[in-house]
């Protein structure tokens, strides 16, 4: 076995050391009646077999690699650079631990580090911590840290509907043993509706931007309403829109969480993606997870190290916030290095070509007669669209013309039955948009 | 060309930022090929404060940071608790096969057969590994598969009208995560002592439950324990509390230790996380990802977290394949994250199983075990080591040398640096005073370990001989000891330009 390099003679040696005739002998602790069970599995194969039966097994998968994607809906795809692949790919990060020492973990360190800092500029906050799960955990997180900002004395959440709604169910598993109000993704409600349900005892409102459905809002006045309510504004954040759009920070959010997977992450399924998570610094010692900072060494020289440790559960044990130790660290390296690919010009670029590709696409779709796009205000990367008939036969008929069509919004919301969500990213060529138009045309 | 890398370790490698010339761009993209539309003044965002770098400026600052790293790549890694094995290289070209790296997660279950064939069968070795009924591979990493296993538990009395049940017993030597969990999933700890042999004070926990047995809702605990020791009178642990009515959290963080030597569903567990990031080789890249699927139990199945692959429509013959399909359990408590936990993840955990087989995963254990005890037995009379009895996959020792008062298990730990040697998990389990917690892995040969124990035993006498190196250590690292208050102090969390144009 290639992974296990002992030989018999060595393995006798090793048992004389430690004076047992068999390796068997170690296990005596265990009781005898359960000892050494059959497992049933099946028998081992060679590096070339293994390789043999998954690629079969992946060939299975209609994937974007071969079809033309048009399915967002929380995970997207977009083009990944060489570099980042070839980066995370490199030993020294990929099969690193957690830079508990950090003398011998500064790369890893320095690189969350700068994550930090892109994730700050891009959001316009103050902190960002290493990274939660996903989008999804990011968003629960926040709720309990402006659980914990308003010290268990407010109980009322107020969530939009045109969050995600897998977000919004993250919510409701992470929150089920703690004495909390879930309000307002009952139906859907514009700004104005929401800052309506807001009052004394509510700590935080969450809504997203671009929202599930595409559209982007300012939220300015929406943050005044919420902070005049003494509540905090969590706003989940597409990081890709914000390459071209007005970040949460400046319009006033006090948390922002998203899903980094857009930037440098492939579809893969659904994970590893990257959550992250950004507050201004007034909160920075409410945030789970962990969070580098700069510091000096024994010879005073520039260092980074994970800091505010205290707040972690491996300290506080049952007073932590969150329970959260390993989190997505090799993902936040992978957005890091998107990002210093991109710089400020790359990102606003890709947003602008997501930008014009969905806004043509809609476009286009909307001259067809049965089919109206939805979106009446501006919206980045993704639309709903009314289908002539239901969005599973309109699917079937896309594949067969080598399409993944668009996500199915009647599975989430009973008001947009027979809607569909497109997604159009700069992975999509006018000639792709061009046939999705064509065959969604020949159904009308 | 040693004396070259070293130096250019010696130096610090400036931020990204600092490298940043306006105007430069690190990958070409390509001109918009449709009509463009109007963009939104108003909502257009001023400016944003990237890195502006060449796409070599970034290979090479990526490469240099990576220089400033140790892994297991480049060297043993003894660290217990956490199972530094070997990463099969093969997983990760697996993991980037294009069906499984391109495929959307909201893809329809027949456009996406492979995958969730792959998942189905993961859950079903997982499941026949530890003995459990079912397996959901949801939760996103070890910690969140504990919060599903207690989130279980609860609904579970719930839903029987058991309402009064809100204490979970964790035993002093547990991982952080679980009483952290136990907060988080509503519930409160109830800390047990542990004995000279390093097992749960059974006496402990019989009061416990014969006074407050109404309250217990379960019990969390890591078999081998945290020490490396397997837990004797484990079957008496879990009769106590199911008679108590509470129900069994196994922490199997330490399952390299117990593959085809017991299966904790046919102890008596109820429900157990499993690590695919320690156990089953998915790396650690550097704090994450991880995968912490959860076994359970008939009692808990309906309760899984979702959602899980399923056969929704049996294979007509034997050449066909069956139909798999994402289902949530009839009583599940929810989703986790979204989609359906770290599927790049189960990939690679699949090709391990699949590498070794039966036999081969009871080796992995084997040899891991024999590791351990081997460092374990030439390490004795070096220093002193708290429990004699043979250990699991790990062992604890305490970190002090005699003739060396003020030499601390932090030090042994910084000078094992110099040594090219990663220093072991420290001060951890808490009940061990100065401890070091040993764990080799298997996948390191006995020349490996013997390199190890020597340097052990040459840290002991330089403690004696010349402590200050011991102090001072690290020498050879990147940086010296850091500054972890001055870090706290200062709380500079985000570089320079970004903390301007935040305006912070």
């Amino acid at each position: 076995m290639a992974y296990i390099p002992h030989t018999e003679v060595e393995r006798q040696q090793m048992l004389a050391a430690i004076g047992v005739t068999t390796i068997e002998d170690l296990f005596e602790a265990v009781p005898a009646s359960h000892r050494f069970p059959k497992l049933d599995l099946p028998s081992a194969l060679s590096e070339m077999e293994i390789t043999r039966e998954m690629a079969a097994m992946a060939e299975a998968n209609e994937h974007a690699g071969d079809f033309a994607l048009f399915r967002g809906a929380g995970a997207y795809h977009h083009f990944v650079p060489s570099v980042v692949n070839h980066t995370i790919l490199r030993g020294e990060f990929l099969t690193a631990y957690t830079p508990y020492q950090p003398e011998v973990s500064q790369g890893t360190l320095q690189a969350i580090f700068e994550y930090q800092s892109m994730m700050c500029a891009l959001t316009g906050m103050d902190a960002a911590n290493a990274s939660h799960y996903d989008g999804a955990t990011g968003l629960a997180e926040a709720v309990t840290m402006a659980y914990e900002v308003a010290r268990g004395k407010k109980k009322k959440f107020i969530l939009s509907q045109a969050i995600n709604p897998q977000y919004r169910d993250v919510v409701r598993t992470y929150h089920q043993g703690r004495d909390i109000e879930l309000a307002g993704d009952d139906k859907p409600r514009t700004l104005i509706e929401l800052a309506d349900l807001l009052d004394d005892n509510t700590a935080m409102l969450a809504v997203s931007y671009p929202n599930f459905l595409g559209q982007i809002e300012d939220l300015t006045k929406l943050a005044e309403q919420v902070h005049n309510a003494g509540a905090l504004l969590c706003v989940v954040a597409n990081p890709m829109a914000l390459g071209l759009f007005k970040s949460p920070g400046e319009m006033g959010a006090d948390i922002v969480v998203g899903e980094g997977q857009p930037m440098g992450i492939p579809l893969g399924f659904g994970g590893p993606y990257v959550g992250f998570f950004a507050t201004k610094q007034k909160y920075v010692r409410k945030i789970a997870g962990r969070i580098v900072g700069e510091t000096v060494d024994g010879d005073g020289k520039k260092a980074y190290v994970m800091t505010l440790r205290p707040r972690e559960q491996d300290i506080r044990r049952e007073k932590a916030s969150s329970n959260i130790c390993t989190n997505q660290g090799l993902m936040s390296l992978a957005a890091a290095v998107y990002m210093s690919l991109m710089g400020c010009n790359g990102l606003k670029q890709v947003a602008k070509l997501n930008y014009h590709k969905a806004h043509y696409a809609a476009k286009e779709i909307d001259k067809i007669d049965g089919y109206k796009v939805l979106n009446e205000k501006p919206f980045f990367n993704e639309f709903a669209v009314k289908c002539l008939r239901p969005v599973e036969e309109v699917n079937a008929a896309l594949i067969e013309n080598g399409i993944i069509g668009g996500y199915d919004l009647g599975q989430d919301y009973a008001h947009l039955k027979d809607h569909m969500l497109i997604a159009v990213t700069e992975m999509n060529s006018k000639e792709e948009i061009d046939l999705f138009v064509e065959v969604l045309r020949s159904m009308a | 060309m040693v004396a070259i890398e070293q130096t250019e370790l010696k130096e610090n490698e400036p931020l990204i930022y600092d490298k940043s010339v306006p105007g430069r761009i690190g990958v070409n993209l390509p001109d918009c090929d449709v009509p463009e539309s109007e963009l939104p003044a108003d909502l257009l965002r001023d400016d944003l404060e990237m890195p502006e770098v060449s796409e070599l400026q970034v290979v090479r600052h990526f490469m240099r940071l990576s220089h400033l790293n140790y892994s297991i790549d480049q060297g043993f890694y003894p660290l217990g608790s956490c199972t530094m094995k070997y990463n099969p290289k093969l997983n990760e070209d697996m993991a980037r096969l294009p069906g499984f790296a391109h495929l959307h997660p909201g893809s329809d279950d027949e456009s996406s057969q492979g995958a969730l064939a792959l998942m189905y069968t993961l859950q079903t070795w997982l499941a026949e590994i530890s003995g459990f009924e079912a397996v959901s591979l949801a939760p996103a990493a070890g910690a969140q598969g504990e919060f599903a296993g207690i989130l279980m538990i609860r609904k579970y009395h719930l839903d029987r009208g058991d309402t009064k049940r809100d204490k979970i017993l964790v035993p002093n030597s547990a991982h952080g995560t679980n009483p952290a969990t136990v907060t988080m999933a509503g519930f409160s700890v109830i800390e047990l002592p542990s004995n000279e042999k390093g097992n749960v004070d059974l006496n402990a926990l019989r009061t416990v439950c014969d006074e407050r047995g109404d309250e217990i809702a379960g019990m969390m605990i890591t078999v081998p324990s945290t020490l490396g020791l397997f837990e004797e009178p484990i079957l008496e642990v879990i009769e106590i509390v199911h008679n108590a009515g509470g129900l069994m959290y196994m922490d199997g963080a330490n399952m390299n230790a117990l593959m085809g030597v017991v299966k904790p569903g046919e102890l008596g567990f109820d429900v157990m996380h499993y690590n695919l990031h320690k156990t089953f080789s998915t790396p650690h890249g550097g704090g994450g990802p991880g995968s912490g699927p959860v076994g359970v139990g008939d009692k808990l199945k309906p309760y899984l977290p979702g959602p899980i692959v399923d056969i929704t429509e049996e294979a007509e013959s034997d050449d066909d394949a069956p139909l798999y399909g994402l289902v949530m359990p009839e009583k599940s408590i929810g989703r986790l994250k979204a989609y359906h936990g770290n599927f790049g993840m189960h990939v690679r955990a699949y090709a391990y199983i699949r590498a070794y087989g039966a036999q081969g995963l009871h080796d992995v254990t084997r040899h891991a075990v024999l590791n351990a005890n081997y460092i374990r037995a030439n390490l004795l009379e070096t220093y002193k080591v708290p429990y004699p009895r043979y250990c699991g996959h790990e062992f604890v020792l305490t970190g002090k040398v005699e003739g060396a008062d003020d030499i601390h298990a932090l030090d042994i730990s910084k000078r094992l640096i110099d040594y090219g040697i990663h220093p072991p998990t420290n001060y951890f389990p808490l009940i061990v005073p100065e401890a070091l917690l040993i764990e080799p892995t298997e996948t390191e040969g006995k020349e490996e370990l013997d390199n190890f124990i020597d340097v052990m035993k040459k840290i002991a006498e330089e403690a004696k001989t010349n402590p200050e190196l011991l102090h001072d250590a690290p020498h050879i690292a990147p940086v010296r000891r850091v500054d972890e208050v001055f870090a706290a102090k200062q709380l500079v969390l985000c570089c320079t330009p970004v903390r301007e144009a935040i305006g912070s």
